[in-house]
């Protein structure tokens, strides 16, 4: 049977692993390339780098760090941030990652994850959406949701779950699903908006934005109907291994690759 | 020396590091001469299958594969490079294969009921870890516990008209042809280069494989 899939993501800067700690900014959390050892020894079924490396910065160091750990660990490594194209995926690519994540590009362009896949394969075009509720009714239930972009400051007019679908069409073989309500909020996914999402599309869809606890992780796939769980300070402040994890979700009935 | 043939399909970085990691020589090559030469083959692939068989064809690379393939040598297909060895691919169309093993690759149906939510439809691709059960017992299953998981990425699956050369089996809706083997060949749906310590097991085993 299908494992349901869990994937720590790192958040890489100028070639260091970084996390926002809330009212503090920005600390330095280490090597990406040592914390990616970790994972994979730990058991995590993916890994995801989010390089948020300025455009004025040295962008070239995602691409060694990539190549690093495509040296060490033999699981599959999306990168996404800052790809605008072809070429930005080629040279990932050749690095050793074996999926990219398009954002901004396509919401500027959405033909771009066409040229992507066409040329590369779905199996390696990975859409992150960034999605926010805009409309709720009498009793506070989210009705409609919308693309933003700049981190959840600008609304784009985009119907989420319509850009998922134009997504898919275009040729995304995945779908990574931000909650910008949920994200950095430790309450949870927003599960109304990943289940809307997951119900839409053929295509797995990857729950990320708002894990505090292993029961989210749960929600996300059973709730959710989440294909696959992101998640990145949980792991990466030890609040819990991957094992546990694992273990936890295996105890809610969920299968999972032990 | 173990060659990866390069003709054009992404992913053999990952394949040829893979073999690094278990101690193997290998080498990426686009070189005709230098596929003659190989111990042991690994063709990869991923992406359509008429794009994959048209640059293995334009390629000019075909003859040094045959040739090793009928000197009994070991040879490894990984993913879209398993399903090449089939008869014929129905992806964007029907278009031959190299007929090593007679039956069709086709796609998985998108209205098959997940098993664990029947209101709902399982995902194409079929993209995740799934477990894999031996149906023959071949060196390079060994230690490999049986129903192991393996990480897949794909729509399309082989369909061998022969049972007996099927050497794993997964479940994805309909059982489905995860691993196939024959003499010198064997072949996995699944990426051994992504499916970390089975995956690597699986692939020192081929690097000592002498069919």
């Amino acid at each position: 049977m299908m494992a349901k899939r869990i994937i720590p993501c790192l958040d890489v800067r100028a070639g260091r692993v970084v996390k926002g700690v809330q009212f503090e900014g920005l600390v330095d959390a280490g090597d990406p390339v040592e914390a990616a050892r970790r994972y994979d020894e730990e058991g995590a079924d993916e890994l995801t780098f989010l390089d948020i490396t300025a455009s004025h910065e040295n962008r070239d160091t995602i691409l060694d760090v990539v190549s690093r750990t495509a040296e060490q660990v033999f699981i599959p490594l999306t990168v996404g941030g800052g790809i605008r194209s072809n070429a930005d995926i080629r040279r990932l690519l050749n690095a050793g990652a074996d999926k990219v994540g398009i954002n901004t590009a396509a919401v500027f362009r959405p033909e771009f994850v066409q040229e992507a896949s066409s040329q590369f394969g779905s199996q390696c075009i990975v859409v992150a959406i960034d999605a926010k509720c805009v409309e709720r009714n009498s009793e506070g239930l989210p009705l409609r949701w919308e693309i933003y972009t700049h981190g959840g400051r600008k609304p784009t007019g985009l119907d989420a779950v319509q850009w998922a679908q134009r997504m898919q069409a275009y040729g995304a073989g995945e779908i990574l699903l931000t909650s910008m309500d949920r994200d950095g909020t430790k309450q949870g996914y927003d599960l109304p908006l990943t289940r809307a999402i997951a119900d839409a599309l053929t295509i797995p869809v990857i729950a990320s934005g708002g894990v505090g606890t292993l029961q989210d992780l749960a929600d996300g796939l059973h709730q959710g109907g989440a294909d696959a769980v992101l998640a990145a300070s949980i792991f990466h402040f030890r609040q819990h291994s991957i094992p546990e994890a694992k273990a936890y979700l295996r105890s809610r009935g969920i299968n999972v690759r032990l | 020396m173990i060659i990866v043939i390069d003709y054009g399909s992404g992913n053999l970085r990952s394949v040829a590091k893979a073999l690094e990691s278990v101690g193997a020589r290998v080498r990426i090559s686009q070189q005709a001469e230098e596929i003659k030469q190989a111990s042991h083959l690994v063709l990869p692939g991923v992406g359509a299958f008429a794009d994959c068989h048209r640059n293995l064809t334009a390629s000019g690379l075909l003859p040094a594969l045959w040739q090793h393939v009928e000197a009994g040598k070991p040879f490894l297909g990984i993913c879209v490079g398993m399903q090449l060895l089939f008869s014929e691919g129905h992806e964007f169309g029907i278009h031959p294969g190299l007929n090593l093993f007679a039956g069709p690759v086709i796609r998985f149906a998108t209205d098959m009921a997940d098993p664990e939510d029947g209101t709902r439809h399982l995902k194409v691709p079929h993209m995740g870890w799934n477990q894999v059960q031996q149906t023959q017992s071949h060196p390079l299953w060994r230690d490999i516990p049986d129903g192991a998981h393996f990480y897949f990425v794909h729509s399309y699956h082989g369909c061998p008209q022969d049972p007996q050369v099927v050497a794993g089996r997964a479940d994805y809706g309909i059982p489905f042809t995860a691993a196939i083997a024959r003499d010198n060949l064997f072949a996995t749906q699944f990426h051994p280069e992504k499916s970390q310590r089975h995956g690597l097991r699986l692939l020192h085993h081929f690097t000592e494989w002498r069919p």
